[in-house]
């Protein structure tokens, strides 16, 4: 017999057990659930976790309002199968009531003002976890993160000065007000994720899959056409097979010339990729620093 | 590529100036896992900084404030895979004051990179990495000797180097020791043979990682189960179901299996192996899986399931080597801490500092046996309540604890059980 578990069972026992220490460590855990892949992984495993028991924790979607509509239809059906109750912080609502102001010209994005109503709902919903489906592969500042992420009471990080994590050991303890960001995929890679999904043979939107959409090409990325971008004039439509590598903001999340329509074809794709999945998001962009102070700030 | 691959965990430590952002900079780029838009971004910034060729450094280099200073502060994780295997590299800094991290990444790996400069030989630094990758038991060292370019690739340079580590490793207790000369600039050893090392006969840093054998890392012998969460599903379907959440810490567990329940000494079978994917015939480490018992014993979190003629150490006093980590306070003799090991957690009062150990030289210091941050000490402990471990070179997992401040809940230590 051979004792050895392929790497994809490793990442899925770390993950599990990581999810299972957050349900014993706090009293209200939640899972934040942004439509995109690595966050129907994470509902996954939580479902694995906890069998057969319901998942113990409720979902949080932070809607900026600007999303492709496969992803609310995928969003709602499988809330309804999880049997779990669903939460939606809206930042069109806290644009109204004037909480955050909304950015203007053709390159505005909602991906900023998330980070207000994502701290709004955690306090609103006495929330002490809210768990990510951020993967330290993503992007440099992310690297560092830890799979416990402590956030003081303005939900600020504080990449300095981060717990030291060994072992299997999670460290918690908080003050009253203060609460923890958990990454319980820290350690897979986009391909691995592929991998697993394909492997577990999960469901995901037909977003992912290649498809044909109307786009346009701005600063080297295809961006789909939607009511919520405002194009230049020059930035001409054209129809084109395409996929999301993430699913985030519309205004934001940048499409990829593709002909994979299934999950065999997206892995080689992947796999033999040479541009990060990140390098279609506009948000990233901004500066070299950007993930960084935003986290710092409080973002996903 | 394949789906049953292996992972190997590995950790990186070096000086300051050693080139180890060089050399992981050099593993992914030449094992094909530097996408072209990191690429870019890296070329732009060496250019702008007027940098002659493209700094694979920039690579490792996250946080603003450690780009500011050239340097690594904090551990930092990188992942690249061959057809081979998957790495996870725990990336972490040289300075001593950094001591901590390298403990942390330290404390996961499987195998331990330590970089040493050819044109300094074995300095403090190594001494410290080599002593920490020898007290967390990393089961496999490989001391790469970098920059040979810059002693035009001397074997005798080599091997007095390769001899001055051998006789200060003869103190420590590593298994695996295994010297390779690179040059992580321009990629020599590091994943292409050189042809300027014609007389080094060894694999290169990447054949080496690919193929050292690891599958006898983990404890199969000692079978372990901290029962971490209790499934209780509370539906019709499942109505009698309690199920004994957990991840396996060593060993075997077999459906049939009699068992023994910590703290309370009853003894049962294990009825079932419960998983999504469906029953399962037995679990070994590092499978999370649900078990279910025979009789109605109530277990929770912290307890634990074991064979029952192979039992852990039950006591409420134990010894341990501790790396202090609190940047404002020293560890306080008589002091009362919150103490976490597996899923089980309790306060503890410091007994004694029996000495704290010198991480250059391995003397045991009996004088001064205060222990601020980044030191290590011997240490005695007693607990609130009873914890079932084994000595941390049985068992990583039920062999390790660390210490949390009641005041400001910051993890401030970390003790591997002796």
């Amino acid at each position: 017999m051979n004792y050895n578990l392929s790497y994809l069972r490793e990442l899925e026992a770390e993950s599990i057990f990581i999810l299972r220490e957050v349900a014993a460590q706090f009293e209200r855990p939640v899972l934040l659930f942004s439509g995109g892949k690595d966050s129907i992984l994470m509902t996954h495993l939580a479902r694995k976790a906890f069998y057969p028991a319901k998942i113990p924790f409720p979902l949080l979607h932070i809607d900026t309002g600007h999303n492709f509509d496969e992803t609310i239809a995928y969003r709602d059906a499988l809330v309804k199968e999880l049997g779990v109750k669903l939460t939606v912080g809206s930042v069109q609502e806290a644009i109204d009531s004037g909480m955050v102001t909304e950015e203007k010209g053709y390159n505005a994005s909602r991906n900023g003002l998330q980070t207000a109503v994502l701290l709004d709902e955690l306090e609103k919903g006495k929330f002490d976890a809210a768990m990510g489906g951020a993967r330290r592969d993503e992007e440099k500042a992310r690297a560092k993160e830890r799979f416990f992420s402590h956030r003081d009471e303005f939900g600020q990080w504080d990449p300095k000065n981060q717990r030291p994590e060994l072992w299997s050991l999670y460290n918690g303890k908080k003050q009253f007000g203060e609460h923890f960001r958990i990454f319980p995929i820290s350690n897979w890679t986009e391909l691995d994720v592929w991998q697993y999904l394909a492997m577990e043979k999960v469901e995901l939107p037909s977003l992912y899959y290649a498809h044909r959409r109307n786009v346009f090409r701005r600063d080297g990325m295809l961006l789909a056409e939607s009511e919520h971008i405002q194009r230049k004039p020059e930035e001409k439509l054209f129809e084109t097979m395409i996929r999301c590598r993430t699913i985030g903001d519309i205004t934001c999340t940048g499409v990829w010339e593709s002909e994979a329509d299934d999950l065999d074809k997206i892995i080689q794709e992947v796999a033999t990729t040479r541009m990060t999945e990140r390098g279609g998001r506009a948000d990233d962009k901004r500066s070299e620093t950007a993930m960084e102070d935003r986290k710092i700030k409080g973002y996903f | 590529m394949s789906m049953n691959q292996e992972l190997l965990r590995f950790t990186t430590a070096g000086s300051v100036d050693d080139g180890k952002s060089t050399l992981i900079g050099r593993l992914l780029y030449d094992s094909k896992s530097i996408f072209e838009d990191q690429y870019d971004l890296i070329k732009d910034v060496s250019e702008r900084r007027g940098e002659e060729g493209v700094n694979l450094a920039l690579l490792t280099d996250g946080l603003k404030s450690e780009r500011e200073q050239g340097i690594t502060i904090d551990v930092a994780y990188r992942y690249f895979a061959t057809p081979k295997r998957k790495f996870i590299i725990a990336d972490t800094p040289g300075h001593i004051q950094y001591t901590r991290n390298m403990v942390t990444g330290a404390s996961t790996a499987n195998v331990a990179l330590v970089l040493i400069d050819a044109r300094h030989g074995v300095v403090e630094q190594t001494r410290r990495h080599a002593i920490i990758a020898s007290l967390l038991q990393i089961p496999h060292l490989v001391v790469c000797i970098n920059k040979m370019d810059l002693v035009d690739f001397s074997e005798e340079r080599y091997n007095e180097i390769q001899k001055d580590f051998e006789q200060f490793a003869a103190k420590l207790d590593v298994k695996d020791v295994h010297f390779i000369p690179i040059s992580a600039l321009l990629g020599d050893n590091v994943v292409n043979r050189s042809k300027n090392t014609g007389w080094y006969e060894g694999p290169t840093l990447m054949y080496y990682l690919e193929n050292v054998h690891i599958a006898s890392d983990d404890n199969l012998i000692d079978a372990r189960f901290p029962v971490q969460y209790v499934i209780r599903p509370y539906n019709d379907e499942y109505h009698d179901y309690r199920g004994y959440a957990g991840t396996v810490a060593g060993g075997l567990f077999k459906k049939g299996d009699e068992v023994m329940l910590l703290p309370s000494g009853f003894t049962t079978k294990i009825a079932k192996i419960d998983s999504f994917d469906g029953e399962l015939n037995e679990a070994f480490p590092p499978q999370s899986v649900t078990l279910l018992i025979e009789d109605d014993y109530d277990l929770s979190r912290g307890d634990m399931i074991v064979r029952v003629n192979n039992q852990p150490n039950i006591s409420q006093d134990i010894e341990v080597m501790m790396c202090w980590f609190d940047t404002s306070k020293p560890l306080r003799e008589r002091g009362k801490y919150t103490i976490r090991h597996t899923t089980q957690e309790a306060r503890c009062i410091i007994k004694e500092v029996r000495y704290k150990l010198d991480i250059n030289s391995l003397h045991r210091n009996l004088e001064d046996r205060t222990l601020k941050m980044n030191d290590i000490g011997r240490v005695v402990i007693r607990t609130t309540k009873p914890l079932f471990t084994d000595a941390y070179r049985q068992n990583r997992i039920t062999g390790s604890i660390i210490l949390v401040d009641e005041g400001s809940n910051n993890t401030v230590a970390a003790g591997m059980i002796i």
